[in-house]
């Protein structure tokens, strides 16, 4: 059970959040014009990499907002949160 | 005789250096690439091998999972490759002359609502005509084969029926690993542990090689079977994959009398147990939503599980939680698995497998073994492209995992 | 009565009260403080269990949670299988008995109840021993929330155990005055009997308190028997002490071997002498004391046997007073007797192997100490690493970690003053936070302890038959597993190099044990036998939980009706006054239909139906979800989610919409009314709504947070009542008489506010049935009332209450799929014949792009059909497969589709299924065949619309 700082409510247990995958996955600006494979990557295609990673979080259970966070995928360790629509934020590589 | 049940081959494989190179370089030493690396010997005469393991042999999601082999899998191409699979276990101990306590005791899979009804019996019609044996399987036919589960109407969610696969079954994954080793070894194939991939030598468009923490490896070709790792191996050589890790928790009991004669599995409350040879209860918890290699879930999830479990097994109250763990699974947008080539030459792919890895692996090592040696995907691994995510011919298994992911 | 092996006046047992209990069939008598261990120990009985594999007599080994060899059944009060004797506390009327090596678990329900409290600290303490009570001291006078959790009743920890005096004070005193201090800080919560078992991410540990078990048959009813604490600490102190690891040598597994520390604690805890006649067998200073303390109580010490050749001084000193023998330079070679030891045999012993003669000696005990491991579980589960110390042959832990650090014996400490040291400056903040002034609590005094003597790192004693050819004995290394040193060395032997690898290989460490006592000895074992360093071979990991925990204690309340919560309409109690047979759907408990006394399933829902389609029916569809959607933007989002056009609705209009994942697969459908310039409302299918307010939540929020939307759930706000069938118009307007109904005042797809029955309403007519058809939407406390004027009001035109079968059914005899039902997340809006509901004139709405990949274009995609089996009797079972032809070939048979709905039809006086068919629409007048059990029944496939199909119904 992670505590997750929810960027507006404060410090709150995992099992209040929804996971949302990777952040900064913008929907095409002009799906239509995309070949299939660009399609695909952007409707199947996420990166997973071991260590720090951009993902996004609902606090379902709480102010139902969605932020960001650069979490460590190897330790689990939230490195920071940010509001949506913010840059991601430069996290020291641990 | 110790409490294995098993005597044990009095040898299991040499422990020997990485040689300067291969015609294979299998990367990952669990069940998939020890058998990807048997039948490239054994069926494609291909020996000079090597497997990589960065740990210790079958120490990843080998070691971790709760061993249910079944193949009654909904999709054509499901069904093929798992039946396949089955069909070689029904045969496996021979093949390997090692004892893998493979037992065919069945599997229940229990409906608790009015659509599960409707989508067990339709796989189960599906099975039959794929050749895979299904039963659907009314509540007190349930009890018949499993009296302790709880088909009383009055529960939160009734058990409404079951499909069943009276061929299904377990086996001991460590002697399942072990077995495929020990043969593979026996080719001249080199076992080589504690040796970690860092980077893939890609010339012109064509693998021919691989760095590790032994030193660099040549390699003709170059067959990922890293399950929850496979990502980042992929990355080494410049791809990007639908694939997401997760952690997906497993656990047993304390060592009980004979109680639980079958294996069951429930989707809707999220529960698949068996009992082992030994007398522990082994389960399958639920995969955590949020990526993460770490190898440890959250405790919620073994929480919920548990509740889970007693709904179903009511007689589990005072049974113990003796051990906790957890896997890295790779799972895939349609939770099916990726078997075949890859833009790079030379360079193969089998992963994605999720939650459903072991069952396949002696199916999968054999067909994998024929994609490396021929550079074409076997007939039963020809519909697990890649290229699926882009043209949509996508094999939609969500309703077959255990798990919701 | 004092049994035989009790000291009167001994112990912190209370032994003027007794408690009867049953051991393996026989009646024994115990005490207030007792475990079972201690009671049967103090009756003079040390076999308690058989082992599994060899069946061979098995005694207790230890004192506490270390335990591998005790396992006991509690058969009463209630079964409960695989219990350490020596952490089971005695109370009057247990039932036990001693199993070979598997438990049995009861066949009647748990009747206890569990549950789980959340707790937050700045500190948390796990243990009460000297180094936790002063770490938590310490915290507790800086001020700090202090949660202090320890396994025992009792706090002190080893001080329970030994003579050892604090202050000035015996152990158990001072102990016992500390947790007075701490318990009247209004900020620290001490939890006794209560186990940290795991260490999980962000620092929080699990706790299991056992609340009544030591209650027995007393146990309150309405008091939880376990309860998982859930603990969050800013910081940990983890002071869990040591445990003493077991000598390992040729049949080293019979009753009567007992750790050495384990004897005094039975001594000075319990008041117990575990023997009349003891052989100690040490490998360090530890077991000296035990030596000491048994003669000084009684016990005749006939030998230590001390594998070193320099023995320590002053212990040297203190035997000779006493006339023990010291057997320097010697180790135990083996062990006589069955049920019960009667005599060891030594032998001299130097770099590794054995030398000279064996000498026997007789005992009824023999004490062994291998030195110590400490319990550093919890670092481990908290990524901390362990390091190897070649002096103590154990693994310690390496530092602190960021919020944890360990203390006392677990962190190495080796004497009791170094323990109250250690733990003193624990609370502290590590170096990199530290606070100016440091938190600490003073050291007390304690008594001057001699000198330690190195101690030797001993992983197994030869087996002389190695030297002497005679027949080998076990020498165990995993007691419940029965695993020997030889099975390790059969594994090493077969080419096993990593300690995980023969941990599976020989099953040590995989039972109660997990590797307590047992791990390091296996790893030395390989390290000797592959001539590696231990060091670097390691030992297998620790995994939560520390110690077993029963499934129902983690289940905790949510069971039952708690496992998943039951949602139930306003109207509920109606429908079960009314004979409803109910569904699941998601949460929520749906009438599925109103059996008559003695009316079977399928004649209430033919009955159902024809009321629908001949006179009128009312059905609850409150569970429908709903969403309004408010905002200048609610159009635009609408659009951007629905395959349709929204934004053209106009006020007081209503429309059916889809909506697809960007797969452009269908993810649900409804319909939405446009209540306002700015205002929509939306339904979604029962089992759907959360998952499609997330989804649009999801799209506003992370993509178009510049579209002035808000999102709301009002699915319980409403009770939501459709009228159904041709008389629905004169029963709408027998309530509701200010509302004109006429058809040309009312068309379909609008809708109206208007007072029904005196309720404010709004009615929508929309028809999911193909009958002319209102839903009634009126606030959910006003739905009863609405729903008893409307059966008052039907009364006269047969009203006729319908469920969810009979709406299924009306909606299948129009073609209208069920999103879940008639769709797998496969299926395309035009797979569905929905084509039409999907807007060209969009440029881009969620899933428009995927409609183009190439699997989407195919000519044989599944498409929905109609199905008329050629016997007009027999009902499809929903999920059969359909195949080309009569005769099933060898399998793998070619599908051409499925059964997704199938039914009898009043109206069309006959069976008709849907399905979903390769090419379908192209097979429209083809036959198919569907395998069954009992044979081959051929269908015929027809368009999905079997009812109406030119929709004059709807309009009444």
């Amino acid at each position: 059970m992670q505590l997750i700082p929810c960027p507006w409510c404060g410090p709150r247990e995992e099992a209040e959040y929804h996971y949302g995958g990777q952040a900064h996955i913008a929907y095409p600006d002009d799906p239509q014009g995309l070949t299939d494979q660009e399609w695909a990557q952007y409707v199947f295609f996420r990166d997973n990499p071991k260590g720090p990673f951009a993902e996004r979080w609902m606090h379902s259970a709480g102010c139902r907002r969605w932020f960001n966070a650069v979490r460590d995928t190897a330790t689990h360790r939230l490195l920071t949160v940010y509001r949506s629509g913010e840059p991601r934020p430069e996290v020291p590589t641990p | 005789m110790t409490l294995a049940d098993v005597e044990h081959p009095d040898f299991l494989w040499r422990n020997p250096d990485p040689a300067s190179g291969y015609d294979v370089v299998v990367v990952g030493g669990g069940g998939h690439g020890l058998a990807t690396a048997y039948y490239l010997a054994r069926n494609h005469g291909i020996r000079r091998v090597a497997v990589l393991e960065k740990g210790w042999l079958a120490g990843g999601n080998m070691a971790r999972n709760t061993t249910i082999i079944r193949s009654n899998y909904l999709w054509d191409e499901s069904a093929a490759i798992y039946e396949h699979a089955l069909k070689l276990w029904e045969g496996l101990e021979q093949d390997l002359g090692y004892p893998l306590l493979f037992s065919q005791r069945g599997v229940l899979n229990l409906a608790h609502t009015l659509q599960d009804v409707r989508e067990s019996r339709r796989r189960v019609y599906a099975n039959r005509l794929n050749g895979v044996d299904a039963e659907w399987l009314e509540p007190e036919q349930v009890a018949e084969v499993c009296p302790i589960v709880d088909i009383s109407p009055d529960v939160r969610h009734p058990v409404l029926g079951a499909t069943y696969q009276p061929r299904a079954g377990i086996a001991k994954h460590d002697y399942v690993a072990w077995g495929f080793a020990r043969r593979a070894d026996e080719y001249g194939i080199d076992l080589i542990q504690d040796c970690e991939v860092t980077g893939l030598d890609i010339r012109a468009g064509r693998v021919v090689g691989v760095n590790t923490t032994r030193g660099r490896i040549a390699a003709g070709k170059v067959a990922l079977a890293a399950a929850g790792h496979t990502s980042v191996l992929a990355a080494m050589a410049g791809l990007r994959l639908p694939l997401q890790s997760h952690p997906l928790q497993a656990l047993v009991s304390d060592l009980l009398e004979p109680v639980h004669p079958t294996v069951v599995m429930s989707n809707a409350v999220h529960v698949y147990v068996s009992q082992a040879h030994k007398g522990e209860l082994v389960m399958g918890a639920g995969i955590d939503s949020q990526n993460g290699y770490g190898q440890r879930g959250s405790f919620h999830i073994i929480e919920r599980q548990m509740a889970a479990a007693l709904e179903l097994f009511p007689v589990f109250a005072r049974a113990h939680l003796l051990r906790s763990w957890a896997g890295i699974v790779d799972t895939t947008p349609d939770a099916s698995p990726i078997v075949g080539l890859t833009p790079v030459a030379g360079l193969y792919l089998n992963c994605g497998w999720g939650t459903g890895g072991f069952k396949a692996t002696p199916g999968v090592g054999w067909c994998f073994a024929h994609t490396v040696a021929n550079d074409e995907p076997h007939p039963y691994n020809a519909p697990f492209t890649l290229d699926r995510f882009t043209t949509g011919a996508l094999v939609d298994e969500h309703g077959a995992a255990a798990v919701a992911h | 009565m004092t049994a035989p092996f009790r000291l009167p006046g001994r112990g912190l047992v209370d032994q003027g009260t007794d408690l009867e209990f049953s051991f393996d069939g026989r009646r024994y008598t115990g005490h207030p403080g007792d475990t079972l261990a201690s009671a049967l120990l103090a009756n003079g009985v040390h076999r308690v269990a058989t082992g599994i594999a060899y069946r061979r007599p098995r005694g207790i080994m230890s004192a506490g949670v270390e335990e591998p060899s005790a396992l006991v059944q509690i058969e009463e009060p209630f079964p409960e299988p695989m219990l350490q004797a020596t952490t089971v506390e005695l109370y009057a009327g247990l039932v036990a008995r001693g199993p070979a090596g598997r438990g049995r678990l009861a066949t009647a329900a748990d009747p206890a109840r569990y549950d789980a409290v959340h707790a937050h600290c700045d500190l948390l303490v796990v243990g009460a021993g000297p180094a936790g009570l002063l770490a938590a001291l310490a915290g507790a006078r800086d001020g700090q929330r202090v949660v202090l959790v320890d396994d025992q009743p009792r706090p002190g920890g080893s001080l329970l155990g030994t003579a050892e005096r604090v202050d000035g004070l015996p152990g158990p005193e001072w102990a016992a005055g500390v947790v007075a201090e701490l318990a009247a800080l209004p900020d620290v919560r001490v939890l006794s009997r209560t186990t940290a078992f795991g260490h999980y991410d962000d620092d929080f540990v699990l706790a299991l308190e056992r609340r009544t078990d030591h209650l027995g048959f007393d146990a309150p009813a309405g008091t939880s028997r376990q309860r998982v604490w859930r603990l969050r600490a800013r910081r940990t102190v983890v002071a869990t002490g040591a445990h003493e690891r077991p000598l390992v040598f040729p049949d080293n597994d019979r009753p009567g071997i007992m750790l050495a520390g384990a004897a005094r604690t039975y001594l000075h805890r319990y008041g117990v002498l575990t023997g009349r006649q003891a052989v100690v067998f040490t490998t360090d200073d530890s077991a000296y004391a035990a030596a000491t303390d048994l003669v000084d109580a009684g016990v005749t010490v006939a030998a230590v046997v001390d594998a070193r050749t320099t023995v320590p001084e002053a212990w040297a000193e203190q035997c000779a007073r006493r006339g023990i023998e010291i057997r320097a330079g010697e180790v135990v070679t083996g062990t006589s007797g069955s049920e019960r030891i009667t005599r060891a045999h030594t032998a001299p012993y130097a770099g590794g192997r054995l030398h000279g003669p064996r000498r026997g000696v007789d005992c009824d005990l023999l004490l062994v100490s291998g030195g110590w491991n400490p319990v550093a579980h919890l670092y481990s589960h908290a990524r901390g690493a362990l390091h190897y110390d070649p002096a103590r042959g154990a693994f310690l832990p390496t530092g602190d970690l960021p919020n944890l650090r360990v203390a006392g014996a677990a962190n190495g400490r080796a004497t009791l003053a170094d323990c109250l040291a250690d733990g003193a400056q624990a609370a502290d903040a590590p170096a990199s936070t530290r606070a100016s002034i440091p938190v600490s609590a003073p050291v007390p005094a304690t008594e001057p302890v001699p000198d330690q003597t190195p101690g030797l790192v001993l992983w197994s004693v030869p087996d002389p038959a190695e030297t002497d050819g005679g027949e080998p004995r076990p020498r165990f290394v995993d007691l419940q597993r029965d695993a020997t040193v030889a099975d390790v060395l059969r594994a090493t032997g077969a080419g096993l190099r990593s300690v995980e690898h023969v941990k599976r290989y020989t099953t040590i460490g995989t039972a109660h044990d997990q590797g307590r006592t047992s791990g390091v000895i296996a790893s030395g074992i390989v390290a000797d036998a592959l001539g590696a360093d231990i060091a670097t071979l390691g030992t297998t990991t620790f995994r939560p939980p520390y110690t077993p925990v029963a499934f129902a204690a983690l289940a905790g309340r949510d069971r039952g009706a708690l496992f998943d919560p039951v949602r139930v309409t306003p109207l509920h109690a109606w429908h079960t006054a009314h004979g409803a047979e109910f569904e699941n759907v998601g949460q929520w408990k749906r009438p599925r239909c109103y059996p008559r006394p003695g009316e079977s399933m399928d004649r209430a829902v033919l009955r159902e139906c024809r009321a629908a389609r001949e006179g009128v029916a009312l059905m609850d569809g409150s569970t429908l979800g709903k969403v309004s959607v408010q905002g200048p933007d609610a159009g635009e989002l609408l659009d951007r989610l629905y395959t349709n056009l929204i934004s053209t609705l106009k006020p007081g209009a209503a429309r059916y919409g889809v909506m697809c994942g960007v797969d452009g697969m269908v993810l649900d459908d409804g319909t939405v009314i446009r209540v306002a310039e700015e205002e929509f409302l939306l339904t979604t299918t029962t089992g759907n709504a959360a998952k499609i307010l997330d989804w649009m939540e999801e799209w506003l929020q992370t993509e178009w947070p510049h579209l002035r939307v808000t999102l709301t759930s009002v699915t319980d706000h409403w009770v939501t009542v459709p009228l159904v069938g041709p008389d629905s118009r004169a029963v709408l307007a027998a309530v509701a008489p200010d509302l004109d109904v006429a058809n040309a005042a009312f068309p379909f797809m609008t809708w109206r506010d208007a007072t029904v029955a005196g309720i404010p309403a709004r009615i929508c007519r929309i028809s999911f049935s193909g009958e002319l058809a209102y839903e009634v939407n009126v606030r959910g406390w006003e739905g009863p009332r609405l729903w008893e004027a409307l059966i008052a009001a039907g009364e006269p035109y047969g009203i006729t209450p319908y469920g969810t079968e009979t709406m299924h059914v009306l909606r299948a005899e129009k073609g209208y799929p069920i999103i879940g039902q008639d769709t797998d997340g496969t299926v395309t809006p035009q797979d569905l014949g929905l084509g039409w509901a999907v807007s060209r004139k969009k440029p881009d709405f969620i899933g428009k792009r995927s409609f183009t990949r190439a699997e989407n274009l195919r000519p044989d995609r599944k498409q929905l059909v109609g199905l008329l089996p050629e016997d007009p009797s027999l009902r499809l079972p929903e999920g059969a497969q359909l195949i080309a032809t009569a005769a099933v070939p060898a399998p793998p048979v070619p599908m051409l589709g499925h059964v997704t709905s199938s039914y009898r039809s009043a109206a069309l006086g006959r069976t008709f299924a849907l399905a979903l068919v390769k090419a379908g629409r192209e097979r429209i007048g083809d036959t198919l065949y569907a395998p069954l059990e009992e044979g081959v029944h051929p269908v015929r496939i027809t368009d999905p619309v079997l009812y109406d199909k030119e929709g004059t119904r709807r309009d009444g």
